[in-house]
């Protein structure tokens, strides 16, 4: 009886592992850091490492979807930037030397064009990808270059500043103690978890990023869901692009670089497959809380910038190598 | 004794999270002998072919191939041992012509740091090969011209290539016709009279098994029931024991009340696939749809479910037309249609069963915009139990269950949308004999229940034993209409070959 139990939990514990094996790398670079920097490990710290990966870490959310449905998006970091200095320009205060770029209004409403502009462009790539036949990477890299090129013109490639306070509270308050891009972070990630894992449009994008065709056969439709899913990723590459400025008290047409790319690799050490089907937003967020780890440990530990970079390269591609391992295990 | 045995597996055991795959089976291949592996799905038949083939590591038991101790890490050392598999789906390389095909991973190639293949030497190599084995085919020709009943003689071919002494063909003529199964198995005995080649030979087809082999091993769930030359048994008792139940469990329709018409075609054509189809399904009928391969039967109900789009003709329900453009209008309107390809155009191998059966119909299961778990559990429950699907819980991944059961899932996930209409594409191919006849009660419930039913099958003893009304497929056109009370295999094969058109009524 005893003998069956212990073994019964075994059992349990690796499929555990196996399923959240990534949470355990996490904490285990946790008390690595800990151990190393004794900066680390305080409120202050985990606070700021939440606050800097809120960013990237909703890009991710949004990435995850184009994933499971076997796309991509590429273009998340210049929608970011574009949407950035859109909502930036309508933001101005009154007094600021010169003319504002954009037509001052309410924040509320540069809130609402910003994330409908978000939201548009991702519907552009939904549309070209599911009704153009164009593949997500394709119709999402020419999205990366248009959106990036309509930053630079809009701005003629220079930062747009002087923003009203009541904008600038969205990325540098606080409420209850808790900067407001956290809040912003985990109210958008309840609300992905919801849509992915609890909703009719959830079990869509898993449908057919794992079989399109049985999907098609189940009544789905296919082209409607997929531009839903990249219009969701535009939108989310909206929240993070009027955090950033917000932040920054400046929409900088460079916002952005090569964001995409963190945002995909945090997704994928959160364990959603390139081949679709498979993909999770909790863990999408524990994908991105380890790369923001180990960005913020290596600067406390004072690690060179250059060498920072190929570490998290190392570790993108470890992750995923460990991931792929315990999928062949049979 | 010594030698008499190409192959001796003694007492071979495999576990899975969860399930008991082999407890303990033997399986004993004589030296130029085919020997027939049976058993329901599940049975465990596939998972001791992987552990042959290396794909699966035993976890007991022992294998002695040849006499000595045997063990594959991988496909590539079995095929080097001499154990060659074919599986039921073959996938050659289409854009490479079948001698590169038959030759791929042992090319003959000229000294050099190119390694430049010689083409003269590999299709020399091959053309001797087919004539020796009377395959009748042009090296040359590139492997996406070739048919599927081609493709498996090429396959064999391949297999004798490595000097294989065991060939393992799964389920080698699911989709020949019956001339080419005749082909086909000249060869086999040729492989064995004249090359002493062992086979292991997998098939739900028991003419086959006995027309073809020697010895017949047959499992059930994970277990050795017994192992007798095939001459010694007659197919009663080898059904009672794969399923450990008497054959006259099997096909058992019960008549329903015919009501009026339900689902009418008119004139429907696709063209290069099908022509003028035209046919009328009832109330409470199971309409049987024959033919051969290729005659257009798959083609036309993905037109009448709108997977495809006609380029003319009407499809009427109750009497009224209806725009069908996509299957999500044909769902609408109360069609169902289990597909023949599970894998394609069926299941979500990476999702529950519990997910798979809801699909069709999410939107009913919602509640205040979010999936109501509960009610899914209920009434996913619900068709669990009353299918009879083998499965430690709902919420386990579909991929993870036997053939019989994912088409169960398929099957349940139309039943819960409760259709008028349910389309049914071969539902038990490849299947055990247990999951066919459930399958087979429950259309015969589902007819009760006043739903119009189409059946395409192949296997003319489902045909027969189902159908209210059988229609005749040839070449893409309706070659045929007989009533099922009347119908005889002969007449029907007559018609799906043609010969028989101008005898019927006009």
């Amino acid at each position: 009886m005893t003998a069956e139990k212990f073994k019964d939990s075994k059992v349990s514990f690796g499929a555990i592992f196996n399923k959240y094996g990534i949470v355990f790398i996490l904490i285990g670079i946790c008390i690595l850091m800990s151990i190393l920097s004794p900066a680390f490990f305080s409120v202050r710290n985990l606070t700021n490492v939440v606050r800097q990966v809120s960013i990237i870490g909703i890009l991710a959310m949004g990435v995850t979807f184009a994933i499971i449905t076997t796309g991509i998006d590429l273009s998340s970091g210049s929608v970011l930037a574009l949407v950035g200095v859109v909502v930036a320009s309508f933001s101005q205060t009154q007094i600021a030397d010169g003319q504002p770029v954009g037509l001052i209004m309410p924040i509320f409403f540069s809130l609402i064009i910003g994330l409908g502009l978000g939201g548009l462009l991702g519907g552009i790539n939904g549309s070209l990808h599911a009704y153009g036949k164009i593949p997500a990477f394709i119709a999402t890299l020419g999205m990366m270059t248009v959106a990036r090129g309509l930053a630079l013109l809009y701005t003629a490639g220079r930062p747009i500043g002087y923003l009203k306070e009541s904008f600038i509270f969205i990325g540098g308050g606080s409420f209850l103690g808790i900067p407001v891009p956290i809040w912003v972070y985990a109210i958008v990630g309840v609300i992905s978890w919801l849509l992915l894992s609890k909703s009719k449009f959830g079990r869509y994008v898993f449908a057919i990023g794992g079989n399109m065709q049985a999907a098609r056969m189940c009544g789905i439709n296919v082209e409607k869901t997929l531009v839903k899913v990249y219009a969701y990723a535009g939108l989310l590459s909206a929240v993070s692009g009027i955090l950033l400025v917000s932040r920054t008290a400046a929409g900088n047409p460079t916002y952005g670089l090569s964001y995409e790319l963190d945002a995909i690799a945090s997704t994928v050490i959160g364990g959603t497959s390139l081949a679709g089907g498979v993909g999770s937003i909790p863990l999408c967020v524990v994908g991105a809380l380890i790369i923001g780890v180990i960005n913020n440990g290596m600067d406390l530990l004072g690690v060179n910038a250059y060498w920072q970079q190929i570490v998290k390269g190392f570790i993108i591609v470890l992750a995923v190598l460990l991931d792929s391992r315990k999928q062949h295990k049979k | 004794m010594d030698g008499e045995y190409t192959l001796e597996i003694t007492n071979m055991s495999k576990s899975f999270p969860g399930v008991k795959a082999l407890k303990g089976v033997d399986l004993k291949v004589r030296k130029g002998t085919v020997h027939a592996l049976m058993g329901e799905n599940g049975a465990g038949k596939s998972t001791l072919m992987k552990i042959l083939y290396g794909i699966y590591e035993k976890d007991e038991g022992e294998i002695l191939f040849k006499g000595t101790p045997y063990k594959a890490g991988s496909p590539i050392e079995a095929i080097r041992s001499g154990i060659t598999m074919i599986p039921q789906e073959i996938s050659p390389v289409p854009n490479l012509d079948i001698a590169s095909n038959v030759f791929l991973g042992k090319e003959h190639t000229f000294a050099g740091a190119l390694s430049l293949v010689n083409q003269k030497k590999i299709h020399e190599e091959t053309a001797k090969l087919f004539a020796e084995l009377n395959i009748d085919l042009d090296p040359h020709l590139m492997m996406k011209d070739v048919s599927i009943a081609n493709a498996q003689l090429v396959a064999i071919a391949t297999a004798v290539s490595y000097d294989s002494d065991l060939i393992i063909m799964d389920e080698p003529t699911s989709a020949l016709t019956e001339k080419e199964v005749e082909h086909l198995f000249t060869i086999i005995r040729k492989l064995k009279e004249e090359r002493n080649i062992s086979v292991i030979y997998i098939s739900h087809k028991l003419d086959e098994i006995f027309s073809i082999c020697d010895d017949v091993t047959v499992f059930r769930d994970g277990e050795f029931i017994g192992c007798n030359p095939v001459a010694n048994m007659s197919k009663d008792q080898l059904i009672s024991m794969m399923v450990g139940r008497s054959m006259d469990e099997f096909f058992h329709k019960e008549s329903a009340e015919i009501g009026e018409v339900l689902l009418s075609v008119k004139d429907l054509s696709l063209e290069g696939q099908f022509s003028h189809i035209n046919f009328e399904l009832c109330r409470g009928e199971v309409l049987g749809v024959a033919g051969l391969m290729g005659a257009g039967r798959t083609e036309l109900m993905e037109a009448i479910f709108g997977y495809t789009q006609p380029d003319s003709g009407v499809i009427e329900l109750n009497g009224k037309p209806v725009e069908i453009a996509e299957p999500r209008d044909a769902i609408s309107y109360g069609i169902g249609f289990v597909t023949e390809d599970r894998k394609l155009t069926g299941i979500f191998q990476e999702l529950s069963i519990k997910d798979n059966m809801i699909m069709p119909d999410v939107p009913s299961y919602l509640k205040a915009g979010l999936l109501n778990n509960s009610r899914i559990k209920n009434e996913c429950q619900v068709q669990r139990e009353s299918l009879q699907i083998k499965t430690p819980s709902l919420e386990q991944l579909i991929k993870n269950l036997s053939g019989g059961n994912q088409q169960k899932v398929l099957l349940s996930r139309w039943l819960l949308m409760e259709p008028e209409v349910l389309i049914l594409d071969e539902p038990t191919r490849g299947i055990d004999v247990g999951a066919k006849a459930e399958i087979h009660r429950l259309i015969g419930e589902l007819a009760k229940m006043g739903k119009g039913i189409i059946m395409v099958s192949s296997e003319m003893p489902e045909i027969l034993s189902m159908s209210d009304r059988i229609l005749v497929m040839h070449e893409g056109t309706l070659s045929g209409e007989v009533s099922g009370s009347e119908a005889t295999q002969e007449h029907i094969l007559q018609l799906a070959t043609g010969e028989g058109i101008n005898k019927e009524e006009s």
